[in-house]
């Protein structure tokens, strides 16, 4: 397993973030993480980055604890989040060469040149990274994610600043990618429809808790719906109806 | 400690320098106006009060610029943390492998190189415009500096400590709280000035003895290297004091889930 976590929870000033969440990720495997906004899907992800200390629970990955060794985690690992940025100032090979550095990777020119002619940016290589449209600044900071090779990318709504055509560009170089190296992927979007492309399975959260989980077509069938956004829709609009008619996926 | 990544997070912060002019010319805005402003002051006591005022006035330059090393120690580490709060870049560094001692090892290290560079330009400037020579403190000067910089260190720590707690709301003490502890310092005038209970408290800044100690260098010519001494211990107990309360504060910061809301505000 490269994701194991265990009844994480976590409150902030007695409200309830996380609820008791258990779940794993493979190798190789992309697992959706979805819920609509203060479902509790950043706090997981950052609990697992070991930016936020959980309260109870616990979260292993690659087979250690979070806890005790977050610095080899993290070493193979990489992170990417459409509401975070890389310094604007600074030219996009130059903070390429910051964040090689900073992960160890050696031979880090040729590597960062590949990544961005993979994303079509690299004419870019030598503009400031403020100049850069939000698509391409969205295609740099993938290109920050892999340029140490990760085991396990954490994509925080990768796509969100892309127009359809980048986006569907980004979704088939991101899901080739993965397959080729094997990379696990914890992706989380509010585009069902990217969902339903790019994940092998999903985990809904709502208040912190899992509503349900399994590969997409699996869940759409167990909530006789005919699409993930029509699941996403009945789960946020009456998030206790798991115990109705199934019980929250293990 | 990993010595590569501390390159390349002082990298970073380099090249903001690279790539800016304004920059640049930020690092000796402030401190070269606070020298022109001083030394004609000094300047100007020194020719009306011709007799009655003593040459050694001259030590108002030596404070400013002494000062100014002080500030821009402090500034170096609150400032890098800053730049990435700003740029939205604070998660991208501390989901990376990196440490926080590491993040601090590489601010100090900017720290040393900021303070080189105003340093070597303002003790220019005063020789060329005041005729007044900083390297009259001798041996001393580099001793003192140090200590400067070692206590410019910890004030840096804490304010990056509780702009990690409080937020943007906290940002403004990068810039306050090196003047809260300058009245008690004695940059400009003796702790003798002070009031009686206040003095204890300026005794117990490891930078009151480096002014205290330069005044005493061009007054006397002699080094006061009790004082030095007495400023070097004090820093260790500051620099310590403020690396556990930094851990604290992290620690608590990891609790209250805080570092991920300043870097993705």
């Amino acid at each position: 397993m490269v994701i194991e976590v265990h009844d994480l929870l976590k409150t902030f000033n007695g409200t309830t973030a996380v609820d008791r969440l258990s779940f794993t990720a493979q190798r190789g495997e992309i697992l959706g993480l979805l819920g609509p906004n203060g479902a509790g899907k950043t706090t997981a992800i950052q609990m697992i980055l070991g930016i936020i200390e959980p309260t109870a629970g616990s979260i292993r990955v690659f087979g250690q604890d979070i806890a005790t060794h977050r610095q080899e985690i993290l070493q193979r690992l990489n992170f990417s989040s459409a509401y975070v940025s890389l310094p604007q100032n600074l030219r996009v090979m130059d903070n390429l060469r910051v964040f090689a550095g900073l992960y160890g990777v050696n031979d880090w020119r040729p590597k960062a040149m590949e990544l961005l002619r993979l994303f079509e940016i690299d004419r870019l290589a030598t503009r400031k990274t403020g100049q850069l449209s939000s698509g391409e600044s969205t295609r740099l900071h993938l290109c920050k994610a892999l340029l140490n090779a990760p085991e396990l990318l954490l994509l925080d709504e990768p796509t969100a600043s892309l127009d359809p055509d980048i986006a569907d560009k980004v979704r088939k170089l991101l899901r080739r990618i993965q397959r080729e190296r094997g990379i696990t992927v914890l992706y989380t979007s509010h585009n069902m429809r990217e969902i339903e492309e790019v994940c092998d399975r999903v985990i809904f959260l709502h208040h912190g808790r899992k509503m349900a989980e399994g590969p997409p077509r699996d869940v759409i069938a167990r909530f006789n719906q005919q699409s993930l956004e029509q699941v996403f829709i009945r789960i946020v609009r009456d998030g206790e109806l798991q115990s109705s008619d199934q019980k929250p996926a293990q | 400690m990993n010595l590569r990544r501390i390159t390349a997070l002082l990298l970073r912060y380099l090249l903001l320098y690279r790539q800016s002019w304004t920059r640049i010319m930020e690092i000796f805005f402030w401190p070269v106006m606070d020298l022109l402003v001083w030394g004609f002051l000094t300047s100007y006591l020194l020719q009306v009060g011709s007799s009655r005022v003593p040459a050694l006035i001259t030590f108002l330059i030596g404070s400013m610029i002494l000062w100014d090393l002080l500030y821009r120690a402090q500034q170096s580490v609150t400032l890098s943390f800053l730049e990435d709060v700003w740029a939205r870049n604070l998660l991208n560094i501390f989901v990376a492998p990196v440490t926080i001692g590491e993040f601090l090892t590489a601010t100090f290290a900017l720290g040393v190189i900021k303070v080189l560079i105003n340093g070597l330009v303002l003790a220019a400037l005063a020789w060329a415009l005041y005729a007044f020579n900083i390297c009259q403190l001798g041996f001393t000067l580099i001793p003192f500096v140090l200590s400067l910089m070692l206590m410019g260190w910890a004030m840096g720590m804490v304010t990056v400590a509780l702009i990690m707690r409080w937020g943007h709301a906290a940002e403004a003490l990068a810039w306050g709280i090196p003047f809260l502890v300058q009245p008690l310092s004695a940059v400009f005038y003796p702790v003798s000035i002070l009031p009686a209970w206040l003095q204890p408290v300026a005794w117990a800044l490891p930078s009151t003895y480096v002014f205290e100690g330069m005044r005493q260098v061009l007054a006397t010519g002699l080094a006061p290297w009790h004082m030095f001494w007495w400023s070097l211990g004090l820093n260790v107990v500051y620099l310590t004091a403020s690396g556990v309360f930094f851990r604290h504060i992290f620690r608590v910061v990891r609790t209250k889930g805080l570092l991920g809301k300043l870097g993705m505000e």
